[in-house]
C-alpha cells in the first residue's frame, strides 16, 4: 500500500501519529510551543475516528496523574507540553517509573529556568536524561529531528514504553514543532480491546474478571528490603535497556576527523555546518543521538578515539556535553557550542567556533 | 464425647448470622483501635459485593492513613500520588465507562493537597464516586493540622488551637462541590454507631448505583474520628466527634437527584 | 538542487501561506521541503517571516542565516534581510511601502508590484500568489502545474473555486516582474 504523504507541523505530525498509533487516551494542559497537539487532537475528534479519547486537564499535574490511571488500566496513554509543565510533571513520572507503567511524554523543550521563554532551548536534557523526578529510576528518551520523526516517534514510543514497562520521552523543541516537512503517513493500528488488554498485560487494574488475584498499582513498599528488590529489578530493567535500545545516526563519520555530537533541531542544524567544513575540505562529520537515554557510550567512546575532535553543540549551557566527556577516552579534545534561553545557533557562527577552536592554521 | 461444643459443631451455614464480605482480604488492619477507616472499607466493600460490581471494580487509593487501602480491599486498585485521586479515576472512567470507579480519600488528600483535582473532577461531572473521609486531622504523619481541622483545635501543627486569623478557616469541601452544576449526589455520613453505619451504607449504595446512571459524580463524605491524632480514648473520641465535628460537619444529604436539598 | 527562501512582511499578508504554497508544490515535484516560520514573539509583533527550502537532497539545517532567495514586502524585512541574501542571489520585493530601496550591487534585484496589480484587479486576497508567480518567472523552480496540484492538495475542498484565480493572479505576477538590477 502506497503511504499517503503529506505537508505538516512537528506537532501536527505528532498528534496524528498518536492517533494512527493506536493511542486509547491524550490528557493535556495547553503551553505553548506545543499546544497544537491538543488542538489537532480535539479537531480530528478521535473519539469518532478510533475511540480515543483527548481531556484537555486542570493542570500539568492532573494530566500526568490521569496518564497514571489510564495506564494502570493498560491503555496507550498519552499527554505533551512544555519545559515547565514538565516540570511540574516529575512527581507523577517518578510514580509511573517506579509503578512500571508505560505512557507516552512529549516535551517540546523551550528555554529556561523558570518561565523562561517560548522559544526552542534544549536546557532539559539532564532532567531527562538522569530521572527528573525524585528515586532511582530513568526513562527512555528519544530526540526527533525532522517532522517524519515526530511522526514516527509515536508508535516508537509507545511500543517501547510497553515493551519496558516504563514512561517514554519525546524531548524536542518548538522548532521542530512549528516547522513543515513532508511526511509520509502510516496505517491506522487498531486500539487493544479490552480482551486483548487482559492478556497481553496481566498487571492492568481492569477489573478482577476470570477469578483472578486483584491487582495492584502501586509504587509504595513499607518494607524497605521487598523495596530494595524492587529498586534492583528497576536496575535491571535499565541495564537491558541500556544494551539493547540505543539508537543513533551517523553521518559522515566514517572518515571524518573530527565530529559534532548533537540531537534535535542542532543536530539539523549542524548539517549545515557540515556543509561549510565540507567546501572547506574539512572532514567534519556527524554523531546524531536518536536515543538520548540509553546514551551511545561506547560508540562514543570509540568516536572519541578515532577523531582529532569532538564538539558538542546543544541549545543550553552544556548538559549533553558531560555525557560525551564521561564516555570519552581521557585526552580527548571536547569542547562545548551552546546559545541559550531560546536562542538558535546558526550554522556559520558554529562553523566559525568550531573553525578557530579546532583547525589549527 | 465430653461435651465440648467443637468449632465444626458451631461453623454452620444456619448459624452464621455475619460474614465478612469475601472484598475484605484477611490482611490485619493498619488502622488504630477505634478508627472509622475499617468500617468505611467494610461499607464500601460490601456494597460493592451486593451489588455483583467485583470483576468491575477498580479504586483508588490516596495518600494518608488509607495508602495501603488496597492491602485490605479485595479489588483491583491504583495506589495515588498525594490528591490525585480524582486525575487517576477521570481517566479510568472515561477509558473503561463501564467500570466502577471511586476514589477513596482523606481530608489533607482531598481538600489540601489535591484540591483542584477534586473541584474539576466534580465540575467535569466525571462519573466516578468519591469517597472522602474526614477526621479533621493528618492522621499518618502524626497529627497535624488539616484544612478540615475545627477552630480552636488541638493539633500537632496548631499546639495552641486553630486561629483562624493566621491558620485560616476550616474548608467545607462537601458543601462546596454540591455547588457544582458536575455533581449528582453529595451527602455526608459518620460510621460511629450502628445506626450511622446503617445509613452510611445506604448512602454508599446509592453513591454506587448512581455512577451506574452516567449523570455525574456521586460524592460521600464520612466525618471520623481519629482518637490517635486527636489524642483520645476511641468511645470519648466518639463523643467529641458528634459534640464538636457534627455542629460544623452536619450529617445527611446536602444534593440528592443533582438538587440541593433545602435545609 | 537546493534552493533556500526567505519570505518575509506584514501579518496578514499571506507569507507564510505562499510559504506553504512554495512547499507543497515542492512535493508535487517530489522534492524535499521543508518550512520554518519565525518563531516567538515576533508572531505577535507584526511582522511574518518563513523560511522555506526546497532540495532534491535531505535538507540539513531548516534554519538559515544566507538565502539564495528573499521575497521582502515591506521596509522592516528589507532592513532585516537584504544583507542576508548570498552575492549572486535574488531578492525580489513589492516597492509598496518602501522607502529605503536595496543598495546591494552584487545581487539580482527585481521588483513585482503586486500590491498595485492586487488592487487593480480587485484581488487583495490573492496579492501574495502574485508575488509568487514573479518569483516563479526569476527562478523557475516550481512549475505552474505542481503549484495549482499543491493547491489543489492543501486548500479545503470548499475554496477549490479560487484556484482559477489564483492561477490568474500567478500569469498577472509572471507578466509584472522586472529586474532592476542584474549582476
Amino acid at each position: 500500500m502506497e503511504k499517503e504523504l503529506r505537508l505538516m507541523k512537528g506537532n501536527e505530525a505528532f498528534a496524528e501519529a498518536v492517533i494512527r498509533a493506536g493511542a486509547d487516551g491524550y490528557f493535556g494542559y495547553p503551553i505553548t510551543p506545543q499546544s497544537e497537539v491538543m488542538e489537532y487532537l480535539m479537531a480530528e475528534k478521535p473519539e469518532e475516528r478510533t475511540g480515543m479519547i483527548v481531556l484537555q486537564a486542570e493542570s500539568e499535574v492532573a494530566s500526568i496523574n490521569m496518564l497514571y490511571g489510564g495506564a494502570g488500566c493498560g491503555k496507550r496513554v498519552l499527554t505533551s507540553s512544555s519545559s515547565p509543565g514538565i516540570s511540574l510533571m516529575q512527581e507523577g513520572i517518578s510514580y509511573l517509573a517506579g509503578a512500571e507503567l508505560p505512557c507516552l511524554i512529549m516535551n517540546a523543550a523551550r528555554g529556561g529556568p523558570g518561565l523562561g521563554t517560548i522559544q526552542p532551548g534544549q536546557a532539559d536534557y539532564f532532567q531527562s536524561v538522569k530521572g527528573g523526578g525524585h528515586g532511582d529510576y530513568r526513562i527512555i528518551v528519544i530526540a526527533p529531528a525532522s517532522v517524519q520523526e515526530m511522526y514516527d516517534s509515536a508508535k516508537i514510543g509507545f511500543d517501547l514504553a510497553f515493551k519496558y514497562r516504563t514512561p517514554v520521552l519525546v524531548l524536542t523543541d518548538g522548532a521542530t514543532g512549528q516547522m513543515m516537512e513532508k511526511v509520509y503517513i502510516g496505517e491506522q493500528h487498531p486500539r487493544l480491546t479490552e480482551e486483548e488488554i487482559k492478556e497481553k498485560y496481566p498487571w492492568a487494574t481492569t477489573g478482577k474478571s476470570g477469578g483472578r488475584e486483584r491487582n495492584i498499582i502501586t509504587s509504595l513498599d513499607l518494607d524497605p528490603y521487598r523495596h530494595e528488590k524492587h529498586n534492583i529489578k528497576l536496575q535491571e530493567k535499565y541495564k537491558t535497556i541500556e544494551e539493547n535500545e540505543v539508537v543513533y545516526e551517523e553521518i559522515n563519520i566514517e572518515d571524518a576527523d573530527f565530529a559534532i555530537v548533537a540531537y534535535g533541531t542542532t543536530s539539523r542544524i549542524c548539517q549545515k555546518t557540515m556543509q561549510l567544513a565540507h567546501e572547506k575540505g574539512i572532514k567534519l562529520g556527524i554523531f546524531r543521538l536518536i536515543s538520548l537515554w540509553p546514551f551511545p557510550k561506547k560508540e562514543i567512546r570509540e568516536l572519541s578515539k578515532k577523531v582529532k575532535g569532538i564538539l558538542c553543540v546543544e541549545m543550553s549551557a552544556g548538559q549533553m556535553v558531560e555525557d560525551v566527556r564521561l564516555n570519552s577516552v581521557d585526552g580527548a579534545h571536547i569542547q562545548h557550542y551552546g546559545r541559550m534561553g531560546g536562542v538558535i545557533p546558526s550554522p556559520t557562527e558554529i562553523f566559525d567556533f568550531f573553525e578557530k577552536n579546532y583547525i589549527k592554521d | 464425647m465430653d461435651g465440648t461444643i467443637t468449632k465444626e459443631a458451631i461453623f454452620k451455614p444456619e448459624n452464621i448470622v455475619y460474614k465478612k464480605t469475601s472484598l475484605m482480604t484477611d490482611n490485619i488492619l493498619s488502622y488504630c483501635p477505634g478508627c472509622g477507616h475499617g468500617t468505611a472499607h467494610r461499607l464500601i466493600m460490601e456494597v460493592i459485593d451486593e451489588m455483583g460490581l467485583e470483576s468491575e471494580t477498580i479504586g483508588i487509593a490516596p495518600v494518608g492513613c488509607s495508602v495501603l487501602a488496597y492491602e485490605f480491599m479485595n479489588v483491583d486498585m491504583q495506589q495515588a500520588a498525594h490528591g490525585r485521586a480524582p486525575a487517576h479515576a477521570t481517566a479510568i472512567k472515561r477509558l473503561m465507562p463501564h467500570k466502577t470507579v471511586f476514589a477513596y480519600q482523606g481530608d489533607g488528600d482531598l481538600a489540601a493537597i489535591g484540591t483542584a483535582e477534586t473541584i474539576h473532577a466534580c465540575n467535569r461531572g466525571e462519573n466516578f464516586t468519591t469517597f472522602f473521609i474526614n477526621n479533621g486531622i493528618y492522621g499518618m504523619t502524626g497529627g497535624q493540622m488539616a484544612p478540615t481541622t475545627l477552630p480552636g483545635m488541638k493539633s500537632s501543627t496548631s499546639p495552641y488551637g486553630r486561629d483562624l486569623k493566621s491558620m485560616g478557616h476550616p474548608i467545607k469541601m462537601t458543601e462546596l462541590v454540591a455547588q457544582l452544576p458536575g455533581t449528582y449526589y453529595v451527602t455526608r455520613q459518620a460510621v460511629h454507631t450502628p445506626a450511622a453505619v446503617r445509613k452510611a451504607k445506604k448512602a454508599i449504595r446509592k453513591a454506587i448505583e448512581i455512577q451506574q446512571m452516567n449523570v455525574g459524580l456521586s460524592f460521600v463524605e464520612i466525618v471520623s474520628n481519629c482518637n490517635s491524632g486527636w489524642k483520645m480514648a476511641p468511645v470519648q473520641s466518639n463523643h467529641w466527634m458528634e459534640e464538636n465535628m457534627f455542629p460544623f460537619y452536619p450529617l445527611g444529604d446536602i444534593k440528592v437527584d443533582g438538587k440541593l436539598v433545602e435545609k | 538542487m537546493t534552493e533556500e527562501i526567505i519570505i518575509a512582511g506584514f501579518g496578514g499578508q499571506g507569507v507564510l501561506s505562499m510559504g506553504k504554497i512554495l512547499a507543497y508544490s515542492g512535493i508535487m515535484q517530489d522534492q524535499e521541503v521543508s518550512w520554518m516560520p519565525s518563531y516567538g514573539p515576533e508572531m505577535r509583533g507584526g511582522t511574518a517571516n518563513v523560511t522555506v527550502i526546497l532540495s532534491d537532497e535531505r535538507i540539513s539545517s531548516p534554519i538559515l542565516t544566507h538565502y539564495d532567495t528573499a521575497i521582502i514586502l515591506n521596509q522592516q524585512s528589507m532592513d532585516k534581510f537584504e544583507s542576508s541574501v548570498k552575492p549572486g542571489g535574488i531578492l525580489l520585493y513589492d516597492p509598496n511601502g518602501i522607502s529605503h530601496h536595496p543598495e546591494r550591487t552584487d545581487i539580482n534585484i527585481f521588483q513585482v508590484e503586486a500590491n498595485a496589480e492586487a488592487a487593480k484587479l480587485g484581488l487583495m486576497k490573492i496579492f501574495n500568489m502574485i508575488v509568487l508567480g514573479g518569483y516563479m518567472k526569476v527562478k523557475p523552480i516550481v512549475k505552474l502545474e505542481n503549484v495549482i496540484k499543491g493547491l489543489k492538495k492543501s486548500l479545503p475542498e470548499r475554496y477549490h473555486h479560487m484556484i482559477p484565480d489564483n492561477e490568474k493572479a500567478i500569469t498577472t505576477g509572471m507578466g509584472i516582474v522586472k529586474q532592476i538590477r542584474e549582476v
